[in-house]
Protein backbone atom coordinates (compact mmCIF):
# COMPACT_ATOMS: atom_id res chain seq x y z
CA UNK A 1 0.00 0.00 0.00
CA UNK A 2 1.30 3.44 -1.00
CA UNK A 3 1.77 6.17 1.57
CA UNK A 4 -1.09 8.63 1.56
CA UNK A 5 -0.89 11.76 -0.58
CA UNK A 6 0.00 14.00 2.33
CA UNK A 7 2.87 11.99 3.76
CA UNK A 8 4.31 11.27 0.35
CA UNK A 9 4.41 14.99 -0.38
CA UNK A 10 5.99 15.66 3.00
CA UNK A 11 8.78 13.23 2.12
CA UNK A 12 9.38 15.00 -1.17
CA UNK A 13 9.45 18.41 0.50
CA UNK A 14 11.90 17.13 3.13
CA UNK A 15 14.28 15.71 0.55
CA UNK A 16 14.33 18.97 -1.45
CA UNK A 17 14.63 21.16 1.62
CA UNK A 18 17.50 19.04 2.83
CA UNK A 19 19.55 20.38 -0.05
CA UNK A 20 21.01 23.88 0.36
CA UNK A 21 21.94 24.50 -3.19
CA UNK A 22 19.55 24.95 -6.11
CA UNK A 23 21.88 23.01 -8.35
CA UNK A 24 21.58 20.01 -6.02
CA UNK A 25 17.80 20.36 -5.98
CA UNK A 26 17.68 20.45 -9.76
CA UNK A 27 20.04 17.49 -9.81
CA UNK A 28 17.57 15.55 -7.67
CA UNK A 29 14.70 16.65 -9.87
CA UNK A 30 16.45 15.67 -13.09
CA UNK A 31 17.40 12.28 -11.56
CA UNK A 32 13.75 11.66 -10.63
CA UNK A 33 12.80 12.31 -14.24
CA UNK A 34 15.39 9.86 -15.50
CA UNK A 35 13.82 7.12 -13.39
CA UNK A 36 10.51 7.40 -15.23
CA UNK A 37 9.73 4.35 -17.38
CA UNK A 38 10.24 4.99 -21.12
CA UNK A 39 7.29 6.69 -22.80
CA UNK A 40 6.32 4.91 -26.04
CA UNK A 41 7.02 6.91 -29.20
CA UNK A 42 3.53 6.27 -30.56
CA UNK A 43 2.04 7.94 -27.48
CA UNK A 44 3.84 11.19 -28.27
CA UNK A 45 0.83 12.31 -30.24
CA UNK A 46 -1.45 15.33 -30.28
CA UNK A 47 -4.00 13.59 -28.13
CA UNK A 48 -1.56 13.22 -25.24
CA UNK A 49 0.22 16.55 -25.78
CA UNK A 50 -0.26 19.41 -23.35
CA UNK A 51 -0.09 22.83 -24.95
CA UNK A 52 0.90 25.97 -23.10
CA UNK A 53 4.33 24.81 -21.93
CA UNK A 54 7.67 26.01 -23.30
CA UNK A 55 8.72 22.38 -23.61
CA UNK A 56 6.82 19.47 -25.12
CA UNK A 57 4.80 17.55 -22.56
CA UNK A 58 2.80 14.35 -23.08
CA UNK A 59 0.56 12.73 -20.50
CA UNK A 60 -1.36 9.49 -20.87
CA UNK A 61 -3.84 8.53 -18.19
CA UNK A 62 -6.14 5.58 -17.59
CA UNK A 63 -8.02 3.68 -14.90
CA UNK A 64 -7.08 0.19 -13.81
CA UNK A 65 -8.91 -1.56 -11.01
CA UNK A 66 -10.44 1.74 -9.97
CA UNK A 67 -7.06 3.47 -9.70
CA UNK A 68 -5.38 6.00 -11.94
CA UNK A 69 -2.47 5.15 -14.17
CA UNK A 70 -0.37 8.07 -15.30
CA UNK A 71 2.59 8.02 -17.63
CA UNK A 72 4.24 11.15 -18.93
CA UNK A 73 7.21 12.55 -20.74
CA UNK A 74 8.84 15.83 -21.71
CA UNK A 75 11.77 16.79 -23.88
CA UNK A 76 12.98 19.10 -21.09
CA UNK A 77 14.73 17.39 -18.19
CA UNK A 78 13.41 19.66 -15.45
CA UNK A 79 9.84 19.41 -16.66
CA UNK A 80 10.25 15.65 -16.80
CA UNK A 81 11.45 15.70 -13.20
CA UNK A 82 8.33 17.56 -12.11
CA UNK A 83 6.19 15.08 -14.02
CA UNK A 84 7.96 12.26 -12.17
CA UNK A 85 7.09 13.85 -8.82
CA UNK A 86 3.47 14.32 -9.84
CA UNK A 87 3.27 10.67 -10.90
CA UNK A 88 4.86 9.59 -7.64
CA UNK A 89 2.23 11.48 -5.66
CA UNK A 90 -0.87 10.91 -7.81
CA UNK A 91 -0.58 7.63 -9.70
CA UNK A 92 -2.19 4.48 -8.34
CA UNK A 93 -4.81 6.49 -6.42
CA UNK A 94 -8.54 6.60 -6.89
CA UNK A 95 -9.81 9.35 -9.17
CA UNK A 96 -11.59 10.85 -6.18
CA UNK A 97 -8.34 11.10 -4.19
CA UNK A 98 -6.62 12.80 -7.15
CA UNK A 99 -9.52 15.18 -7.75
CA UNK A 100 -9.57 16.25 -4.10
CA UNK A 101 -5.80 16.33 -3.56
CA UNK A 102 -4.06 19.42 -2.22
CA UNK A 103 -0.71 19.54 -4.00
CA UNK A 104 1.27 21.54 -1.46
CA UNK A 105 4.66 20.05 -2.38
CA UNK A 106 4.98 22.30 -5.42
CA UNK A 107 4.94 25.48 -3.37
CA UNK A 108 6.82 24.04 -0.41
CA UNK A 109 9.71 22.70 -2.48
CA UNK A 110 9.84 26.02 -4.30
CA UNK A 111 9.56 24.17 -7.59
CA UNK A 112 6.41 26.12 -8.38
CA UNK A 113 6.95 29.57 -6.99
CA UNK A 114 10.60 29.75 -7.96
CA UNK A 115 10.00 28.80 -11.51
CA UNK A 116 9.35 31.34 -14.20
CA UNK A 117 5.71 32.43 -14.56
CA UNK A 118 5.46 30.69 -17.91
CA UNK A 119 6.66 27.48 -16.30
CA UNK A 120 4.27 27.84 -13.38
CA UNK A 121 1.56 28.36 -15.93
CA UNK A 122 2.56 25.20 -17.78
CA UNK A 123 2.58 23.38 -14.46
CA UNK A 124 -0.91 24.61 -13.66
CA UNK A 125 -2.11 23.32 -17.01
CA UNK A 126 -0.51 19.92 -16.36
CA UNK A 127 -2.14 19.64 -12.93
CA UNK A 128 -5.48 20.78 -14.27
CA UNK A 129 -5.29 18.13 -17.00
CA UNK A 130 -4.69 15.40 -14.43
CA UNK A 131 -7.45 16.65 -12.13
CA UNK A 132 -9.93 17.04 -15.00
CA UNK A 133 -9.29 13.45 -15.99
CA UNK A 134 -9.79 12.32 -12.39
CA UNK A 135 -13.06 14.23 -12.10
CA UNK A 136 -14.46 12.75 -15.28
CA UNK A 137 -13.79 9.17 -14.16
CA UNK B 1 37.00 54.22 -22.78
CA UNK B 2 33.86 53.38 -20.86
CA UNK B 3 34.14 53.45 -17.07
CA UNK B 4 31.77 50.50 -16.62
CA UNK B 5 32.15 50.29 -12.84
CA UNK B 6 30.96 53.87 -12.53
CA UNK B 7 28.18 53.45 -15.06
CA UNK B 8 26.87 50.41 -13.20
CA UNK B 9 26.34 52.61 -10.16
CA UNK B 10 23.75 54.50 -12.19
CA UNK B 11 21.62 51.35 -12.48
CA UNK B 12 20.36 50.37 -9.03
CA UNK B 13 18.99 47.00 -10.16
CA UNK B 14 22.41 45.81 -11.31
CA UNK B 15 23.52 45.56 -7.69
CA UNK B 16 20.78 43.08 -6.80
CA UNK B 17 21.14 39.44 -5.96
CA UNK B 18 19.07 36.67 -7.52
CA UNK B 19 18.96 33.27 -5.85
CA UNK B 20 21.67 34.53 -3.49
CA UNK B 21 24.05 35.27 -6.35
CA UNK B 22 24.90 38.58 -7.97
CA UNK B 23 22.53 39.26 -10.85
CA UNK B 24 24.01 38.82 -14.30
CA UNK B 25 21.43 40.47 -16.52
CA UNK B 26 21.79 39.14 -20.07
CA UNK B 27 18.21 39.74 -21.19
CA UNK B 28 18.70 43.26 -22.44
CA UNK B 29 17.11 42.64 -25.82
CA UNK B 30 13.85 41.94 -24.04
CA UNK B 31 14.16 45.13 -22.03
CA UNK B 32 16.95 47.33 -20.77
CA UNK B 33 17.48 48.28 -17.16
CA UNK B 34 16.92 51.90 -16.14
CA UNK B 35 19.45 54.41 -14.87
CA UNK B 36 18.63 56.45 -11.78
CA UNK B 37 18.16 59.60 -13.88
CA UNK B 38 15.27 57.96 -15.70
CA UNK B 39 13.72 56.69 -12.47
CA UNK B 40 14.13 60.16 -10.95
CA UNK B 41 12.53 61.79 -13.99
CA UNK B 42 9.43 59.66 -13.53
CA UNK B 43 9.20 60.48 -9.84
CA UNK B 44 9.79 64.15 -10.60
CA UNK B 45 7.08 64.16 -13.26
CA UNK B 46 4.43 62.66 -11.02
CA UNK B 47 5.58 64.68 -8.00
CA UNK B 48 5.65 68.10 -9.65
CA UNK B 49 4.51 68.21 -13.26
CA UNK B 50 1.71 65.71 -13.80
CA UNK B 51 -1.08 67.09 -15.94
CA UNK B 52 -2.74 66.29 -19.22
CA UNK B 53 -1.21 67.96 -22.24
CA UNK B 54 -2.26 70.19 -25.13
CA UNK B 55 -5.75 71.05 -23.96
CA UNK B 56 -5.22 72.88 -20.72
CA UNK B 57 -4.67 76.58 -20.10
CA UNK B 58 -3.37 76.13 -16.60
CA UNK B 59 0.22 76.19 -15.47
CA UNK B 60 0.81 72.45 -15.02
CA UNK B 61 -0.67 71.60 -18.38
CA UNK B 62 1.66 74.15 -19.96
CA UNK B 63 4.63 72.57 -18.20
CA UNK B 64 3.67 69.01 -19.17
CA UNK B 65 2.87 69.99 -22.78
CA UNK B 66 6.16 71.83 -23.07
CA UNK B 67 8.15 68.88 -21.81
CA UNK B 68 6.26 66.41 -23.97
CA UNK B 69 6.99 68.46 -27.09
CA UNK B 70 10.60 69.00 -25.99
CA UNK B 71 10.90 65.21 -25.79
CA UNK B 72 9.66 64.94 -29.34
CA UNK B 73 12.32 67.41 -30.44
CA UNK B 74 14.97 65.48 -28.53
CA UNK B 75 14.00 62.21 -30.20
CA UNK B 76 13.99 63.86 -33.63
CA UNK B 77 17.51 65.15 -33.04
CA UNK B 78 18.75 61.81 -31.71
CA UNK B 79 17.77 59.97 -34.91
CA UNK B 80 18.55 62.95 -37.13
CA UNK B 81 15.00 63.49 -38.38
CA UNK B 82 14.43 66.71 -40.31
CA UNK B 83 11.82 68.09 -37.93
CA UNK B 84 10.08 67.20 -34.66
CA UNK B 85 6.79 66.68 -36.51
CA UNK B 86 8.29 63.54 -38.03
CA UNK B 87 8.17 61.86 -34.62
CA UNK B 88 4.93 60.14 -33.65
CA UNK B 89 4.75 58.86 -30.09
CA UNK B 90 3.17 55.40 -29.81
CA UNK B 91 3.18 52.76 -27.10
CA UNK B 92 5.92 50.53 -28.56
CA UNK B 93 7.59 49.30 -31.72
CA UNK B 94 4.63 46.97 -32.09
CA UNK B 95 2.25 49.91 -31.71
CA UNK B 96 4.19 51.89 -34.30
CA UNK B 97 4.16 49.14 -36.91
CA UNK B 98 0.49 48.35 -36.32
CA UNK B 99 -0.42 52.01 -36.73
CA UNK B 100 1.57 52.19 -39.95
CA UNK B 101 0.39 48.90 -41.43
CA UNK B 102 -3.21 49.69 -40.61
CA UNK B 103 -3.06 53.15 -42.18
CA UNK B 104 -1.26 51.94 -45.28
CA UNK B 105 -3.74 49.11 -45.77
CA UNK B 106 -6.47 51.73 -46.09
CA UNK B 107 -4.57 54.15 -48.29
CA UNK B 108 -1.38 53.08 -49.99
CA UNK B 109 -1.64 49.32 -50.48
CA UNK B 110 -3.78 47.89 -53.27
CA UNK B 111 -4.83 44.42 -54.32
CA UNK B 112 -1.90 42.54 -55.84
CA UNK B 113 0.75 44.83 -54.34
CA UNK B 114 3.73 43.11 -52.79
CA UNK B 115 5.32 43.67 -49.41
CA UNK B 116 8.79 42.22 -48.87
CA UNK B 117 9.65 41.13 -45.32
CA UNK B 118 12.64 39.12 -44.18
CA UNK B 119 12.63 35.65 -42.72
CA UNK B 120 14.23 36.96 -39.54
CA UNK B 121 11.55 39.45 -38.57
CA UNK B 122 10.10 39.58 -35.09
CA UNK B 123 6.39 38.76 -35.17
CA UNK B 124 5.73 42.45 -34.56
CA UNK B 125 7.17 43.27 -37.97
CA UNK B 126 5.38 40.42 -39.68
CA UNK B 127 1.90 39.91 -38.24
CA UNK B 128 0.77 43.56 -38.69
CA UNK B 129 1.72 43.27 -42.38
CA UNK B 130 -0.16 40.00 -42.69
CA UNK B 131 -3.18 41.79 -41.22
CA UNK B 132 -2.67 44.68 -43.63
CA UNK B 133 -2.63 42.17 -46.48
CA UNK B 134 -5.91 40.67 -45.33
CA UNK B 135 -7.48 44.11 -45.55
CA UNK B 136 -5.87 45.37 -48.75
CA UNK B 137 -5.42 42.05 -50.62
CA UNK B 138 -1.74 42.84 -50.96
CA UNK B 139 0.70 39.93 -50.69
CA UNK B 140 3.72 39.20 -48.55
CA UNK B 141 6.93 37.92 -50.09
CA UNK B 142 9.64 36.60 -47.81
CA UNK B 143 13.31 37.35 -48.24
CA UNK B 144 15.18 34.32 -46.85
CA UNK B 145 18.29 34.86 -44.74
CA UNK B 146 21.65 33.48 -45.88
CA UNK B 147 23.04 30.49 -43.98
CA UNK B 148 25.26 32.70 -41.83
CA UNK B 149 22.25 34.81 -40.83
CA UNK B 150 23.15 37.75 -43.04
CA UNK B 151 20.85 39.40 -45.52
CA UNK B 152 21.82 39.43 -49.18
CA UNK B 153 21.15 42.73 -50.92
CA UNK B 154 21.70 40.95 -54.25
CA UNK B 155 18.96 38.45 -53.44
CA UNK B 156 16.72 41.29 -52.35
CA UNK B 157 17.41 43.14 -55.59
CA UNK B 158 16.21 40.08 -57.49
CA UNK B 159 12.94 40.05 -55.57
CA UNK B 160 11.92 43.63 -56.20
CA UNK B 161 9.45 43.78 -59.02
CA UNK B 162 6.81 46.02 -60.53
CA UNK B 163 4.27 45.26 -57.82
CA UNK B 164 6.69 45.73 -54.91
CA UNK B 165 5.30 48.64 -52.95
CA UNK B 166 6.83 48.21 -49.55
CA UNK B 167 9.97 46.72 -48.10
CA UNK B 168 10.57 46.23 -44.40
CA UNK B 169 13.61 44.99 -42.57
CA UNK B 170 14.87 44.94 -39.02
CA UNK B 171 18.07 46.89 -38.50
CA UNK B 172 19.22 44.15 -36.12
CA UNK B 173 17.42 40.81 -35.79
CA UNK B 174 16.28 40.08 -32.24
CA UNK B 175 17.46 36.49 -32.64
CA UNK B 176 20.61 36.73 -34.73
CA UNK B 177 22.09 39.99 -33.48
CA UNK B 178 23.49 40.67 -36.93
CA UNK B 179 23.43 44.24 -38.23
CA UNK B 180 21.68 44.41 -41.58
CA UNK B 181 22.96 46.77 -44.32
CA UNK B 182 20.05 49.19 -43.91
CA UNK B 183 21.68 52.05 -45.81
CA UNK B 184 22.41 49.91 -48.85
CA UNK B 185 18.86 48.57 -48.74
CA UNK B 186 17.61 52.16 -48.42
CA UNK B 187 19.38 53.13 -51.63
CA UNK B 188 17.87 50.11 -53.37
CA UNK B 189 14.37 50.95 -52.12
CA UNK B 190 14.70 54.55 -53.17
CA UNK B 191 16.01 53.63 -56.64
CA UNK B 192 12.96 51.39 -57.14
CA UNK B 193 10.50 53.81 -55.59
CA UNK B 194 9.55 51.30 -52.88
CA UNK B 195 8.38 52.49 -49.48
CA UNK B 196 10.99 51.50 -46.91
CA UNK B 197 10.21 50.67 -43.26
CA UNK B 198 12.93 49.89 -40.71
CA UNK B 199 12.40 48.14 -37.38
CA UNK B 200 15.07 49.62 -35.13
CA UNK B 201 13.90 48.00 -31.88
CA UNK B 202 17.14 46.06 -31.43
CA UNK B 203 19.54 48.60 -32.87
CA UNK B 204 18.51 51.69 -30.92
CA UNK B 205 20.35 50.65 -27.71
CA UNK B 206 23.55 49.76 -29.60
CA UNK B 207 24.05 51.88 -32.70
CA UNK B 208 23.65 55.44 -33.89
CA UNK B 209 20.40 55.76 -35.84
CA UNK B 210 20.32 58.32 -38.63
CA UNK B 211 17.07 58.17 -40.58
CA UNK B 212 18.48 60.36 -43.34
CA UNK B 213 21.51 58.17 -43.90
CA UNK B 214 19.38 55.03 -43.75
CA UNK B 215 17.04 56.63 -46.27
CA UNK B 216 13.92 55.12 -44.76
CA UNK B 217 10.37 56.37 -45.07
CA UNK B 218 9.46 55.03 -41.65
CA UNK B 219 11.36 53.71 -38.65
CA UNK B 220 10.07 52.26 -35.40
CA UNK B 221 11.55 51.64 -31.97
CA UNK B 222 10.57 51.22 -28.32
CA UNK B 223 11.71 53.35 -25.42
CA UNK B 224 12.04 50.52 -22.93
CA UNK B 225 14.82 48.87 -24.89
CA UNK B 226 16.90 52.04 -24.65
CA UNK B 227 16.70 52.79 -20.91
CA UNK B 228 13.31 54.52 -20.90
CA UNK B 229 10.01 53.52 -19.37
CA UNK B 230 7.79 50.77 -20.82
CA UNK B 231 4.84 51.87 -22.90
CA UNK B 232 6.47 54.56 -25.01
CA UNK B 233 7.37 53.93 -28.62
CA UNK B 234 8.32 55.98 -31.63
CA UNK B 235 7.22 55.95 -35.22
CA UNK B 236 9.43 58.15 -37.35
CA UNK B 237 7.84 59.06 -40.66
CA UNK B 238 9.26 61.28 -43.37
CA UNK B 239 7.14 64.40 -43.36
CA UNK B 240 5.60 64.00 -46.82
CA UNK B 241 4.80 60.36 -46.08
CA UNK B 242 3.11 61.24 -42.80
CA UNK B 243 1.04 63.93 -44.51
CA UNK B 244 -0.32 61.27 -46.89
CA UNK B 245 -1.15 58.83 -44.10
CA UNK B 246 -4.70 58.62 -42.74
CA UNK B 247 -5.12 58.25 -38.97
CA UNK B 248 -5.40 54.77 -37.54
CA UNK B 249 -7.31 55.68 -34.39
CA UNK B 250 -9.85 58.39 -33.77
CA UNK B 251 -10.42 60.36 -30.60
CA UNK B 252 -9.43 63.49 -28.79
CA UNK B 253 -6.36 65.46 -29.71
CA UNK B 254 -6.13 64.25 -33.32
CA UNK B 255 -8.76 66.47 -34.90
CA UNK B 256 -9.09 69.93 -36.42
CA UNK B 257 -12.82 70.28 -36.48
CA UNK B 258 -15.54 67.86 -35.55
CA UNK B 259 -19.18 68.02 -36.58
CA UNK B 260 -21.68 65.20 -36.48
CA UNK B 261 -21.35 64.89 -40.26
CA UNK B 262 -17.64 65.20 -40.79
CA UNK B 263 -14.32 65.52 -39.01
CA UNK B 264 -11.11 66.96 -40.30
CA UNK B 265 -7.88 65.66 -38.86
CA UNK B 266 -4.98 67.48 -37.32
CA UNK B 267 -1.63 67.58 -39.07
CA UNK B 268 1.02 64.99 -38.20
CA UNK B 269 2.14 64.00 -35.67
CA UNK B 270 -0.96 64.77 -33.57
CA UNK B 271 -3.18 63.10 -36.18
CA UNK B 272 -1.71 59.81 -34.99
CA UNK B 273 -1.82 60.46 -31.26
CA UNK B 274 -5.48 60.08 -30.37
CA UNK B 275 -6.25 60.16 -26.67
CA UNK B 276 -3.96 60.96 -23.78
CA UNK B 277 -0.49 59.72 -24.67
CA UNK B 278 2.17 58.25 -22.40
CA UNK B 279 3.45 61.62 -21.22
CA UNK B 280 5.84 60.39 -18.56
CA UNK B 281 7.09 57.77 -20.99
CA UNK B 282 7.96 60.42 -23.55
CA UNK B 283 9.76 62.45 -20.90
CA UNK B 284 11.66 59.38 -19.73
CA UNK B 285 12.72 58.65 -23.29
CA UNK B 286 14.23 62.10 -23.67
CA UNK B 287 16.16 61.63 -20.42
CA UNK B 288 17.27 58.16 -21.53
CA UNK B 289 18.54 59.40 -24.88
CA UNK B 290 20.37 62.24 -23.16
CA UNK B 291 21.99 59.68 -20.89
CA UNK B 292 23.10 57.65 -23.93
CA UNK B 293 24.50 60.78 -25.56
CA UNK B 294 26.31 61.84 -22.39
CA UNK B 295 28.10 58.51 -22.22
CA UNK B 296 28.65 58.66 -25.94
CA UNK B 297 27.77 56.08 -28.54
CA UNK B 298 31.40 55.85 -29.61
CA UNK B 299 32.46 54.60 -26.20
CA UNK B 300 29.40 52.39 -25.95
CA UNK B 301 30.20 50.76 -29.28
CA UNK B 302 33.84 50.29 -28.34
CA UNK B 303 32.90 48.55 -25.09
CA UNK B 304 30.21 46.45 -26.73
CA UNK B 305 32.62 45.31 -29.43
CA UNK B 306 34.87 44.02 -26.67
CA UNK B 307 31.92 42.23 -25.03
CA UNK B 308 30.87 40.79 -28.40
CA UNK B 309 34.36 39.45 -29.10
CA UNK B 310 34.63 37.85 -25.66
CA UNK B 311 31.18 36.26 -25.94
CA UNK B 312 31.91 35.03 -29.44
CA UNK B 313 35.18 33.45 -28.39
CA UNK B 314 33.52 31.64 -25.46
CA UNK B 315 30.59 30.44 -27.54
CA UNK B 316 32.82 29.11 -30.30
CA UNK B 317 34.96 27.24 -27.78
CA UNK B 318 31.97 25.70 -26.01
CA UNK B 319 31.55 22.05 -26.86
CA UNK B 320 28.37 21.08 -28.69
CA UNK B 321 27.13 24.65 -28.93
CA UNK B 322 25.25 25.75 -32.00
CA UNK B 323 25.22 29.51 -32.57
CA UNK B 324 22.46 30.89 -34.81
CA UNK B 325 23.81 33.62 -37.03
CA UNK B 326 27.55 33.85 -37.40
CA UNK B 327 27.93 36.82 -39.74
CA UNK B 328 29.43 40.18 -38.85
CA UNK B 329 28.96 42.97 -37.95
CA UNK B 330 26.82 42.26 -34.91
CA UNK B 331 25.68 43.59 -31.57
CA UNK B 332 26.24 41.58 -28.35
CA UNK B 333 23.14 39.43 -28.80
CA UNK B 334 23.52 35.68 -29.28
CA UNK B 335 21.06 32.81 -29.74
CA UNK B 336 22.23 29.26 -29.33
CA UNK B 337 21.45 25.69 -28.36
CA UNK B 338 23.60 23.01 -26.80
CA UNK B 339 23.40 19.48 -28.23
CA UNK B 340 21.06 17.20 -26.33
CA UNK B 341 19.90 19.81 -23.84
CA UNK B 342 16.58 21.63 -23.90
CA UNK B 343 16.94 25.41 -24.09
CA UNK B 344 14.32 25.75 -21.40
CA UNK B 345 16.29 23.63 -18.92
CA UNK B 346 19.36 25.76 -19.58
CA UNK B 347 17.42 28.95 -18.91
CA UNK B 348 16.04 27.63 -15.62
CA UNK B 349 19.38 26.40 -14.33
CA UNK B 350 21.16 29.60 -15.36
CA UNK B 351 18.53 31.57 -13.47
CA UNK B 352 19.33 29.64 -10.32
CA UNK B 353 22.90 30.84 -10.73
CA UNK B 354 21.77 34.44 -11.02
CA UNK B 355 22.09 34.61 -14.81
CA UNK B 356 19.05 36.02 -16.62
CA UNK B 357 18.68 34.89 -20.24
CA UNK B 358 15.67 34.38 -22.45
CA UNK B 359 14.49 31.05 -23.86
CA UNK B 360 11.90 30.14 -26.44
CA UNK B 361 11.12 31.24 -29.96
CA UNK B 362 11.82 34.94 -29.31
CA UNK B 363 8.68 35.84 -31.26
CA UNK B 364 10.41 34.74 -34.45
CA UNK B 365 8.86 31.38 -35.24
CA UNK B 366 9.60 31.41 -38.99
CA UNK B 367 13.30 31.82 -38.20
CA UNK B 368 13.25 29.02 -35.61
CA UNK B 369 11.61 26.83 -38.21
CA UNK B 370 14.35 27.68 -40.66
CA UNK B 371 16.92 26.38 -38.17
CA UNK B 372 14.74 23.37 -37.44
CA UNK B 373 14.50 24.06 -33.70
CA UNK B 374 11.65 24.74 -31.30
CA UNK B 375 13.51 27.49 -29.56
CA UNK B 376 16.88 28.65 -28.29
CA UNK B 377 18.67 30.39 -25.46
CA UNK B 378 19.34 34.07 -26.07
CA UNK B 379 21.97 36.00 -24.17
CA UNK B 380 21.81 39.72 -24.91
CA UNK B 381 24.17 42.24 -23.38
CA UNK B 382 24.19 45.97 -22.87
CA UNK B 383 26.96 48.53 -22.40
CA UNK B 384 26.69 48.16 -18.61
CA UNK B 385 27.64 44.48 -18.76
CA UNK B 386 31.20 43.38 -18.09
CA UNK B 387 33.79 40.85 -19.16
CA UNK B 388 33.60 39.38 -15.63
CA UNK B 389 29.88 38.78 -16.08
CA UNK B 390 30.57 36.95 -19.32
CA UNK B 391 32.98 34.71 -17.43
CA UNK B 392 30.30 34.00 -14.80
CA UNK B 393 27.88 33.25 -17.63
CA UNK B 394 30.19 30.65 -19.15
CA UNK B 395 31.04 29.08 -15.78
CA UNK B 396 27.32 28.80 -15.08
CA UNK B 397 26.66 27.37 -18.53
CA UNK B 398 29.29 24.71 -17.95
CA UNK B 399 27.72 23.75 -14.62
CA UNK B 400 24.29 23.63 -16.24
CA UNK B 401 25.57 21.31 -18.95
CA UNK B 402 27.12 18.97 -16.37
CA UNK B 403 23.81 18.89 -14.51
CA UNK B 404 21.61 18.41 -17.55
CA UNK B 405 23.87 16.57 -19.97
Amino acid sequence: MKDDIVSMQKDIVASFRGLDDWLDRYDLLVSSGRELPPFPDEERNDENAISGCQSNVWIKMGIENGRMTISADSDAAITKGILALLIKVLADRTPQEVAESDLFFIDETGLGTNLSPSRSDGLRIIIKTIRDFARSN
Amino acid sequence: MLDVARIREDFPILASEVNERPLVYFDNSATSQKPQVVIDALVEFYSRKNSNIHRGVHHLSEVASGEYEASRTKVSQYINASRPEEIVFTNSTTGSINLLADSLSRSYLREGDEIIVTEAEHHSNLVPWQMACERSKAKIRMLPMEDDGSLSVERLKGMIGERTRLLTVSHVSNVLGIVNPVEEIGALASANDVMYVVDAAQSIPHLPIDVNRIGCDFLAFSGHKVLAESGIGVLYGRHDRLLDLPPSQGGGGMVNKVTMERTTYADPPLRFEAGTPNISGALSLAVALDYMSDIGLRDIIEHEEMLTAHMREGLERFEGLQLYGTADPRVPLFSFNIDGIHHYDLGLVLDKMGVAVRTGTHCAEPLMERYGVKGSVRASLAFYNTIEEIDVFFESLEKAVVLLG
